[in-house]
């Protein structure tokens, strides 16, 4: 299968549309892009909850709720994210194609019209939003970036990355931080707002059983978007550092988390890219890597040890579960598996069951409609394009020397360790 | 091999059942790039008092063993069956809950040897002392880590709140001590007693020839000898009708508390189309009261009790049932006793009017075609369904036959105050004056 969609470029603005009967909803992505940045994050962050909380059409929850239960259940959903140094406000709308429901009325016109509300046609009093949910959101977003510390596995994730790119955007949380939450007003979040729709790089996705013809059309007249700047893609520049940084926080747990982080100076679109993400699959991508081999299996220390790549900051981040008294155990088995890469020690059998699994995932990520607009999203950040054909070549042709040369330039960043209050 | 056609859904499922005792269910989606398969047999956590395979009485195993059986699977004479998946480009995994095991892969390539892959290693057990005892580390790391998981500990204390005497109450993976019993002849005897083709289930859904698949797991089936197996005797104390207590709390390391209030079904003996009436009837009935179109929700949510990881929901499965409601909070008693008076006023005078119903059984039948994208949904849920003698395909006919009066009385049946219950997560006191 192929997922080039067809792409229809603004100022600003793009439409992307894939047609496909694969699957019995359809699926409208929007996407707002603009820089990370610590002055704005926080109310970004509360923006899309805002505005899916009321509209002139819709002023309450319920209401707007009760109109998505109405078109047979459609699903509107806000997300905030983060990749490289960009901040991702996504709103989405997945509707059931009328082809496999007893009733024919047209949905997907309607999903685009629950978009169109929510963007163009916000609850707005004295120059703000409704105060009355401003400060409900508030309250919400407080709760949201509290509780999400207190899951311990997210919580050394999202440490590791503060320590390890501290002074750099890419250490903000895409939900901003609790001490900015209180500053922010109806008026002053209002402003954000329209610097969004003015500013921000937009990308639409629509993914379905659809009829290009009348969906561009469509969008035009229900998403009028001015043009605008295009967001520059430059690659974020940081200061290496002299030694590598170690972090030790103790809380009641029983567990130890081990986190790494690792600077390989390659991301996305790359000539070296490919190569990282094989080299990322053969040390802890999988259950055939070298992390779940050792420190799982070979050693019993971990049920989970893991690493990944952060695409667009070019990081590969590591993270584990380890009894507290065994962390550096732990620790030196992780090093000594990217030290074997270095080395060169990579057999062949690693190599074929890593290109085997990494098309798998990424045809498995094309049978799910956001999985689509995630990987062609990402080519669309990096300015580069993605075809399915060219990156299952390039998976084939990456050679053992190619991995080898990539793995010499991760260098050991720093370590994140969240351990006991007992133990020491 | 019988073929049921859903026009309006435009699926079609293919069954047979082998000479053997083993159902396979094929779903073709040929639009696909990935093939999704599970093997699941009808054994779980709460399977932890039965006669073993050709024995008389009953044995008690220790807690956790469905779950480190799982993880022992995967090892075989010569390694790791994860290295023989991946060798195929397939992605494999497993999952034990309270009433079954499921082992599954999917691949984009390969289907057929992954498949043959998944029907060996589930029926070819290997077992030793030392690859025992060396998993023991690995599946006591897995129960650290839900240790000090504070949504695992509220879903769990619920449930123990709810359950006097029943396994449901135990933690599917056990204990660091209670798995230190288990041996190796355990693991065979669990084993032989359960893993008989006549208990499991085989789903196939993806971009497969149904004839071709089918013929692959017949004759894989005719080349082992599987004797015919008398109908497994399992055991469960006997549990009374009430909450074993009303209200229990725990203390972790967390910033914002934590709060479930838990209502333990009665009547639990059901199956087929009685059980699905019934969690269709009470999962509409707590859509209703506690949705976000519901006035319930907009108070509460304006009220600062509840914020967007608010909760609900129910299921029942044969000897056990609970809803369960509840999310983060700031008031955890107050959440409670609102979330526990709104029930008890519903069970005596439901409001759920015509209109409500209507609109929870349009949003569910969306949801239900959504769900239809998922392979992993639908090989997952018609294996339960399945388990329990239900169909997944019969779930929106039988909820559009659903009357106001059916939700009102099956809300009746559940919201009983001895039968209600509630769990807390609360931050440590050290760190909550601080």
């Amino acid at each position: 299968m192929t997922i080039e969609p067809k792409t229809v470029k603004y100022q600003g603005f793009s439409i992307h549309t894939i047609p496909t009967k694969q699957f019995k909803t359809n699926q409208m992505v929007l996407k707002f892009r603009a820089p990370l940045r610590k002055e704005d994050v926080t109310a970004r962050a509360l923006l899309p909850y805002v505005l899916q909380s009321g509209t002139k059409k819709w002023p309450t929850t319920a209401a707007f709720r009760t109109h998505l239960d109405d078109l047979y259940g459609a699903n509107a959903q806000v997300d905030v994210g983060k990749k490289g140094e960009s901040h991702i406000l996504s709103f989405s709308v997945d509707v059931a194609n009328e082809r496999y429901l007893k009733d024919s009325t047209p949905l997907t016109i309607e999903g685009l019209h629950v978009l169109s509300e929510v963007l163009f046609n916000p609850l707005v009093e004295n120059d703000g939003f409704s105060s009355k949910i401003v400060e409900q959101e508030k309250r919400t977003l407080k709760q949201r970036l509290e509780s999400a510390r207190d899951d311990k596995m997210r919580y050394a994730s999202q440490r590791l990355v503060e320590e390890m790119c501290e002074g750099e955007a890419f250490a903000l949380q895409p939900n901003g931080s609790i001490e900015d939450v209180d500053s922010i007003t109806p008026q002053s979040l209002f402003n954000v707002y329209k610097k969004m729709m003015s500013e921000d790089t937009i990308d639409l996705y629509i993914v379905g059983d659809i009829e290009e013809e009348k969906m561009l059309p469509a969008c035009e007249e229900k998403l009028p978007f001015q043009t605008r700047d295009e967001l520059s893609s430059e690659k974020a520049e940081y200061k290496p550092k002299e030694e590598p940084k170690k972090i030790v926080e103790r809380q009641s747990v029983k567990q130890g988390k081990l986190n790494i982080g690792y600077r390989t100076g390659t991301v996305y679109g790359e000539d070296d890219y490919i190569p990282l993400v094989m080299m990322n699959g053969i040390l802890g991508g999988f259950p055939h890597s070298k992390l779940f081999i050792n420190v799982r299996e070979k050693e019993s220390l971990a049920y989970y040890a893991a690493s990944r790549i952060e695409s667009h900051k070019g990081l590969i981040l590591i993270m584990s579960g380890v009894d507290p008294g065994k962390i550096d155990r732990a620790d030196t088995i992780i090093q000594e598996q990217l030290t074997a890469i270095q080395n060169g020690d990579i057999s062949d059998k690693e190599l074929e069951q890593t290109r085997a699994v990494m098309k798998n995932q990424m045809l498995e990520t094309l049978d799910v409609a956001r999985g689509i607009v995630e990987i062609h999203y990402q080519s669309v950040m990096a300015g580069t394009s993605f075809t399915i054909d060219d990156w299952f070549e390039r998976i084939d042709s990456v050679s053992k020397d190619e991995i080898v040369s990539v793995s010499k330039k991760v260098v050991l960043d720093t370590t994140y360790i969240l351990t006991g209050k007992e133990e020491a | 091999m019988e073929k049921k056609k859903f026009d309006q859904l435009q699926e079609e499922l293919f069954y047979e059942k082998l000479d053997n005792g083993l159902s396979v269910y094929i779903l073709p989606k040929p639009q696909f790039n990935k093939t999704y398969a599970t093997f699941t047999t009808k054994y779980g956590s709460i399977d932890d008092q039965f006669v073993p395979l050709n024995e008389k009485d009953f044995v008690k195993v220790p807690d956790g063993i469905a779950h480190f059986l799982e993880h022992k699977m995967f090892e075989k004479e010569d390694g790791d069956v994860f290295q023989q998946f991946s060798e195929n480009g397939a992605s494999a995994n497993a999952f034990t809950s309270f009433t079954r095991t499921a082992y599954l892969f999917s691949s984009t390539s390969k289907v057929k040897e992954n498949l043959a892959t998944l029907i060996d290693f589930v029926q070819s057990p290997y077992f030793t002392e030392e690859t025992v005892e060396k998993e023991k580390g690995i599946i006591g790391q897995e129960i650290t880590m839900y240790d000090d998981n504070a949504d695992w500990r509220l879903y769990f204390g619920t449930i123990q709140n709810m359950y006097h005497n029943h396994p449901v109450k135990v933690d599917i993976a056990g204990t660091v001590d209670s798995i230190a019993d288990i041996t190796k002849d355990h693991l065979y005897q669990c084993y032989n007693t359960f893993y008989h083709p006549s208990n499991m289930v085989l789903f196939v859904v993806g971009s497969v020839n149904p004839d071709e698949i089918i013929e692959q797991v017949r004759s894989s089936q005719q080349e082992k000898s599987y004797e015919q197996q008398s109908p497994i005797e399992r055991k469960f104390e006997n549990e009374p009708s009430n909450v074993n207590r009303k209200h229990h709390q725990l203390n972790m390391d967390v910033q914002v508390p934590k709060c479930m209030v838990g209502l333990k079904a009665s009547n639990v003996e059901l199956s087929g189309d009685d059980l699905l009436r019934r969690e269709l009837a009470v999962n509409t009935a707590l859509e209703v009261l506690f949705g976000r179109t519901s006035s319930h929700y907009t108070k509460l949510y304006e009220e600062g009790l509840i914020d967007d990881s608010f909760t609900f929901d129910f299921s029942q499965e044969y000897g056990f049932g609970f809803a369960l409601i509840g999310g983060n909070t700031r008031e955890p008693d107050k959440l409670s006793q609102t979330i526990q008076t709104i029930l008890a006023k519903e069970a005596k005078n439901s409001s759920i009017t015509e209109e409500q119903l209507n609109s929870v059984k349009k949003k569910n039948i969306g949801g239900f075609l959504r769900s239809l994208n998922s392979p992993e949904f639908i090989a997952n849920q018609f294996t339960r369904y399945a388990f329990n003698e239900m169909d997944l395909f019969d779930a929106v006919p039988t909820l559009e036959t659903l009357s106001k009066d059916d939700i009102g009385a099956a809300l009746a049946d559940l919201a009983q105050p001895d039968r209600m219950t509630s769990f807390f997560i609360l931050p440590k006191e050290e760190e909550a004056v601080e």
